[in-house]
């Protein structure tokens, strides 16, 4: 996802008021962008708390600050400068974590992001979007580029199953027809598991819904009519359970009145053997890895 | 006005002009009865003097030392940007006043800040956005000494040199105090302007209660530049100085008579007195 992150940003490159800051990361992937920058592109070095304050600086005098590092990098250390300096004032402030849930994998605990988004909108205005395929940075960057407020970018590995066509980007997208339960999930982690449900009987398999954006806004009436009508609710994500779009969609549908015959919250559980391996590893143990969520789906 | 005013009218001007925005101060935090006077008094000559000397319409200026925001509010008033009714509510229900600069209601506030920490990143960020944008102006920064215990001060100090932004200059409120001890004491940085020249930042040294001096070296144009002003926690009432009790005390009514009549008296006191 990198790759098209990097692609995306340098058509917005010539825009005079763009400038991007990186925490001393993007090495053999964002060298397109900085040499179309020029003096917009800053390595502001391996100091995230003053990167993020400069951002807040730099949108204050009218630029239009993207800030990128691994992810916990970003929203863990500079919290305070981010809730400060970036949200409390409503700046425009585009903070790029990169690696979202398990995806620096065997790299270890310091560089995985399971509580990101949960973490980010506690603070005000803050609003996350989470691709799950490299073409919905297409459409999520030029958007980004006239946001109002500050926002969070959780980038991940595309996972786009071959030979699908992947809907035009939405936040909210319906990706398999089914008749069995509704599966809503968030990141790219739904690739996998798309391309396991497809090769299941249509009458039996769930309905999946892909999010990417939060806080929850506009949840389509078709998905809110679907869980009247099915009788199981799974919502999937690479994220704890605590502040993730689980808890907000049940706070949403309690808050709107409307029943749910059973909900399944499947999300991340930290280290469950102690031991490291890649992200699949992880999902795995978590139980979000395809083979678990069918085996989640399958039971009546 | 330098250069408008011969010295001696000057000086006097600014004599009268500190010691009313003192007595203010000290009315404004004892009848909100609050505290941190210490490190407001021992800020106001700079606040004064950057603002009425020194701060153009192209310029800009953030507080890090939030916690010195009664002084930035008297300056403010002495600039005619606040009136007596504003001055009134500090710290009251219902203000733009509160005890660390507000996020909105004061145009000349940019940013909120009361997190010691924070204001020189975003001073860096403003100083950057002016060069990136081609525009005139310089961005000023008013930090304590305790709060460069903070790393990410030292992380701001790093990226001002290496990016030369050479439109920033910052000031050191170097009292000496901090929260529970002296700053010798608690966390040894002297000297913090060798620090500073060791970074690669030209740095000056000047007493922090001397108009001249603090409107002379905030004259200087070769930024990046650090300006390590030596003061006094409470400097101007006898019993306050240099006293901790001071970062934190409101005022009693007796107290509050005794500093109204010294700094009556004795109008602004030199830091080499």
């Amino acid at each position: 996802m990198r790759q098209a992150f990097c692609n995306g940003l340098v058509q917005q490159a010539p825009l005079p008021e763009f400038v991007f800051l990186t925490g001393d990361l993007g090495f053999k992937a964002l060298e397109p962008l900085r040499d179309a920058m020029g003096p917009r592109f800053i390595n502001a070095g391996v100091s995230e708390q003053n990167m993020v304050s400069v951002a807040a600086g730099l949108a204050r005098s009218g630029m239009r600050p993207w800030t990128y590092s691994i992810a916990p990098f970003l929203y863990a250390r500079p919290f305070e400068q981010i809730r400060n300096d970036v949200c409390l004032h409503e700046l425009p402030v585009i903070l790029v974590g990169n690696g979202g849930g398990y995806g620096y994998g065997v790299m270890g605990s310091s560089h995985h992001a399971l509580e990101d988004y949960g973490c980010l909108l506690t603070l005000p205005c803050m609003r996350a979007f989470i691709p799950a395929f490299d073409s919905d940075l297409a459409a999520i960057i030029p958007a980004l580029m006239q946001c109002e407020g500050p926002v969070y970018l959780r980038l991940g590995l595309s996972e786009e199953p071959k030979g699908w066509v992947i809907p035009k980007y939405a936040p909210w997208r319906k990706l398999l027809d089914g008749g069995g339960s509704v599966l809503a999930v968030v990141g790219p982690l739904v690739g996998g598991i798309l391309a396991a449900l497809a090769e299941l009987d249509e009458a039996t398999r769930p309905e999946v819904w892909l999010v990417s954006e939060l806080p929850l806004t506009n949840v389509p009436p078709a998905f809110l009519e679907s869980i009247r009508r099915k009788p199981k609710l799974f919502v999937v994500e690479e994220h704890t359970a605590h502040g993730g779009f689980g808890q907000m969609l049940a706070h949403y549908l309690a808050a709107a009145g409307q029943p749910v015959h059973s909900f399944v919250h499947k999300h991340a559980l930290g280290y469950v053997s102690g031991l490291y391996g890649s992200q699949k590893f992880h999902r795995a143990e978590c139980g979000l890895d395809p083979a678990s969520i069918i085996a989640a789906v399958s039971v009546q | 006005m330098d250069g408008r005013l011969p010295a001696s009218i000057a000086q006097a001007y600014a004599t009268n002009l500190i010691q009313r925005a003192k007595l203010r101060l000290l009315e404004m935090h004892y009848r909100s009865k609050v505290g941190h006077i210490g490190g407001n008094l021992s800020a106001l000559d700079i606040l004064v003097s950057l603002y009425h000397f020194r701060l153009g319409p192209n310029d800009k200026f953030v507080l890090a030392k939030g916690h010195s925001a009664g002084a930035l509010y008297v300056t403010l008033w002495t600039m005619g940007l606040l009136t007596d009714d504003d001055l009134g509510m500090f710290h009251g229900e219902g203000t733009r006043l509160s005890g660390h600069p507000p996020l909105r209601g004061i145009p000349e506030v940019v940013f909120a800040t009361g997190s010691l920490g924070h204001g020189l990143g975003l001073a860096a960020g403003l100083a950057l956005g002016k060069k990136l944008r081609g525009e005139p102006g310089r961005i000023f920064c008013l930090t304590s000494d305790g709060e460069w215990n903070e790393g990410s001060c030292w992380e701001a100090l790093i990226f001002i040199v290496q990016q030369k932004l050479d439109n920033l200059t910052f000031i050191v409120d170097l009292n000496g105090m901090q929260g529970f001890g002296s700053t010798q004491e608690v966390a040894n940085l002297d000297s913090l302007a060798d620090k500073f020249r060791a970074f690669g930042l030209t740095t000056m040294e000047i007493d922090g209660h001397d108009v001249d001096s603090i409107s002379s070296a905030l004259a200087s144009r070769q930024g990046p530049l650090a300006v390590v002003a030596r003061t006094r926690k409470g400097c101007g009432v006898s019993f306050m100085e240099n006293q901790m009790a001071w970062h934190y005390l409101p005022m009693s009514e007796e107290q509050y008579q005794q500093a109204v009549r010294e700094v009556t008296e004795c109008g602004k006191l030199s830091a080499t007195a």
